[in-house]
């Protein structure tokens, strides 16, 4: 693994505004040593792959907590699958129900952490699966 | 551990005796499970309070009797023995058809008040078909984009004898005046209907972040609606200053209560500068707090508020009117507190959090369904949490006494410390010139964001027992429970009746009435009569919303 530091656009789409989860994970990221950008509330699919390519990161974490995850995630996925971006992990947290998981996963979201998971297995889940870079 | 003193009092010697004598020998044997006892707010709790602590506690001027200032005790002079609390639970998904019939079901069964939760589009001002709204129409509430789908709501539900609640801000006064229009056409008086709409303005910059216009035009908006109902709607509480979001958010209980009240000390300041009287105004005021996990915290929180609140009213504004100084509440169990892993072990945590507001006095009890960590409630789980405030109510034996809880030394030193904890909050914002320009500050959400990040770190040290997540989790957790789907047909629904609204009402009606809002806006006018008009042209949400964009700008949220 190279010296670079891992990259993570932290971000909020939908018109949801309860952002504790995604500040607490920014906060908690940035404290491992990552590079962390929020994106603020209320950014849609298209912004918010125009800033995972402008701030060029190994990762987008994606909060939502309104049920808007069907609609929402795969448009991200898919946006940044276009813009070159193969390599960026999207990892969702929030309130998705159990029947949802596998077809989030499906679409090409590499992990989702329900209410309950712990800071420490988001970084452990970064340091593992962000593809080091030459 | 003695005290190096000048002066004990008698109850001090008796608690150092006790220390010498019994404690010390019994730790040495045996010492505690842990260094430090905290609460859920990671406060630091005593071992033991006696006599000592509630010293400087007097007993006329700060715990007093029910009915009576300071109102610690409660605002009725026989507590729950008169009334018993509103039992008012929280619901709204999918369409007005649906959720019409989820409140028929819920008052049938022995539910005596409403409450509505919109989807976010109509929390955000947007119509269903708004590109925004995408993914979201009914999702988190029920949607209304006008008129049309608030008569399909209360449709054969009788406004002027059920109180509604509705839980909305950014955009208040547009479905306040959809409100008051459906019930006219039902031919109920305005002097008679009672309600509430929660309209806190405030907590959405500090925790919920549902906001349109910027702050100060939107301060004028809940203006609007004090003065207007103060004249029109008699019996209407126009704001429930809410702390509920503020706690989600991450705060700890303290800063749950300060900026709660420090919020509602901003509404009667903004009041008064606009002329209206305050004992016309506060009087219809009321207040919405979370019950979490600490129960003694909770509870002393809920008595700190009364006390703190009347206080307050009387320094500040000169009141003595009864009405003024009694803080009526509502109170919601927490959702955050709520867990995905285990979700039946949450109508346990619901019953614990609900005793706690019946404890300190609620006016009025929401309990969450144990499977709203997962989605909307369904039927069952939403019948269970009714009958948890039924069993409370009917069952323990906790209402046959006013307050029994007062005189503890553990909760009325608690009281007594939130009561401080609040006013030097109060010092520090009266410093920054109240509660906007605060606001403006970013010093609330800071505080907050600080006290959620400590929270998450005392989780995954495993300091805060969260059972079925960090201590008890099962890898093959038995049975999985049902949950609420609402699918992408209710949007299509929604935009149907929407389109066919559109069609059929008289559109220079509205664009005179959407004319007269921007206006009135402009001159900074009441601008409720002119909503009124709008929405009874059957103007939407949609077109309103964006009338007074185009008048105030929009918030932008600057970065913390």
């Amino acid at each position: 693994m190279s010296n670079r530091k891992i990259r993570v656009l932290v971000a909020k789409p939908g018109l949801d505004g309860h952002d504790r989860g995604a500040k607490v994970i920014a906060r908690a990221l940035r404290d491992a040593g990552m590079e962390v950008i929020y994106t603020g509330l209320r950014q849609t699919p298209e912004m918010i792959a125009a800033a995972a390519v402008q701030e060029d990161v190994d990762a987008v974490g994606v909060s939502i907590l309104s049920g808007a995850h069907n609609t929402l995630c795969p448009r991200i996925v898919q946006l940044l699958r276009e813009k070159g971006m193969k390599d960026c992990l999207v990892l969702v947290g929030g309130i998705v129900p159990m029947e949802d998981l596998a077809k989030l996963k499906e679409i090409g979201v590499a992990e989702v952490f329900l209410p309950g998971s712990s800071t420490e297995n988001i970084v452990k889940f970064l340091r593992e699966n962000v593809k080091p870079r030459e | 551990m003695p005290e190096t003193k000048e002066h004990s009092s008698a109850a001090e010697e008796a608690v150092e005796r006790w220390q010498n004598e019994t404690l010390d020998p019994a730790m040495a044997k045996r010492p505690e499970r842990k260094k430090s006892f905290q609460t859920v707010s990671l406060q630091e709790v005593d071992r033991l309070y006696s006599p000592a602590d509630t010293e400087p506690i007097d007993f006329n001027d700060d715990i007093s009797f029910p009915g009576e200032f300071p109102y610690t005790r409660g605002i009725h002079p026989t507590g729950y023995r008169g009334k018993l609390w509103t039992m008012r639970q929280f619901a709204g998904f999918s369409t007005p058809e649906e959720t019409n019939a989820r409140f028929k079901y819920l008052l049938k069964e022995g539910q005596t008040g409403l409450s509505v939760a919109y989807d976010l589009p109509t929390l955000m001002g947007y119509d269903a078909d708004s590109e925004l709204s995408e993914g979201e129409v009914g999702k988190c509430g029920v949607a209304v984009s006008s008129l049309a789908d608030m008569e399909v709501l209360f449709d054969g539900i009788p406004l002027e004898q059920v109180t509604v609640s509705q839980t909305i801000n950014a955009p208040a006064s547009v479905l306040l005046a959809m409100y008051l229009v459906v019930a006219e056409k039902q031919g109920a008086s305005w002097s008679k209907i009672s309600g509430t709409l929660q309209n806190d303005i405030l907590k959405e910059y500090i925790a919920q972040k549902e906001w349109i216009y910027p702050i100060k035009p939107a301060m004028k908006l809940v203006v609007d609606t004090f003065a207007f109902c103060t004249e029109h709607v008699p019996r209407y509480n126009p704001v429930s200053v809410s702390g509920y979001h503020i706690r989600e958010a991450g705060a700890t209980a303290a800063q749950e209560l300060a900026f709660t009240l420090r919020d509602g000390i901003e509404y009667v300041t903004w009041g008064v500068e606009a002329g209206l009287d305050v004992d016309r105004f506060v009087p219809r005021m009321s207040f919405f707090f979370n019950a979490h996990n600490d129960f003694f915290e909770e509870i002393a929180k809920y008595r700190a508020a009364r006390r703190i609140w009347s206080r307050e009213m009387k320094s500040r504004f000169g009141s003595s009117y009864e009405r003024t100084l009694q803080l009526r509440f509502h109170t919601q169990t927490a959702g955050v507190s709520l867990t995905v892993q285990q979700p039946l072990n949450n109508i346990v945590r619901v019953a614990i959090q609900a005793l706690a507001g019946v404890l300190g006095g609620t006016q009025s009890l929401h309990t969450d369904a144990y499977d709203e960590a997962l989605a909307l409630p369904t039927d069952r789980a939403a019948l269970i949490a009714l009958r948890t405030q039924q069993i409370i109510a009917e069952e323990t034996g906790v209402v046959n006494t006013v307050d029994p809880l007062g005189g503890s030394y553990y909760l009325e030193s608690l009281t007594k410390q939130m009561e401080d904890e609040a006013v030097e909050y109060f010092r520090k914002i009266d410093g920054m010139g109240g509660m906007v320009s605060a606001i403006e500050k970013g010093f609330p959400q800071r505080e907050i964001q600080d006290s959620a990040y400590q929270y998450q770190k005392a989780v995954e040290r495993g300091d805060q027992v969260i059972v079925g997540v960090n201590k008890y989790a099962m890898a093959d957790e038995p049975s999985e429970v049902p949950i609420l789907v609402i699918d992408e047909t209710v949007r299509t629904h929604q935009v149907e009746r929407l389109e066919q609204t559109r069609s059929q009402r008289d559109s220079g009606a509205v664009s005179n009435a959407l004319e007269k809002l921007k206006l009135a806006a402009k001159n900074n006018d009441n601008t409720m009569p002119a909503t009124i008009e709008a929405v009874s042209a059957y103007a939407t949400l949609g077109e309103i919303c964006s009338a007074l964009r185009d008048v105030y700008g929009v918030y932008e949220e600057p970065a913390f």
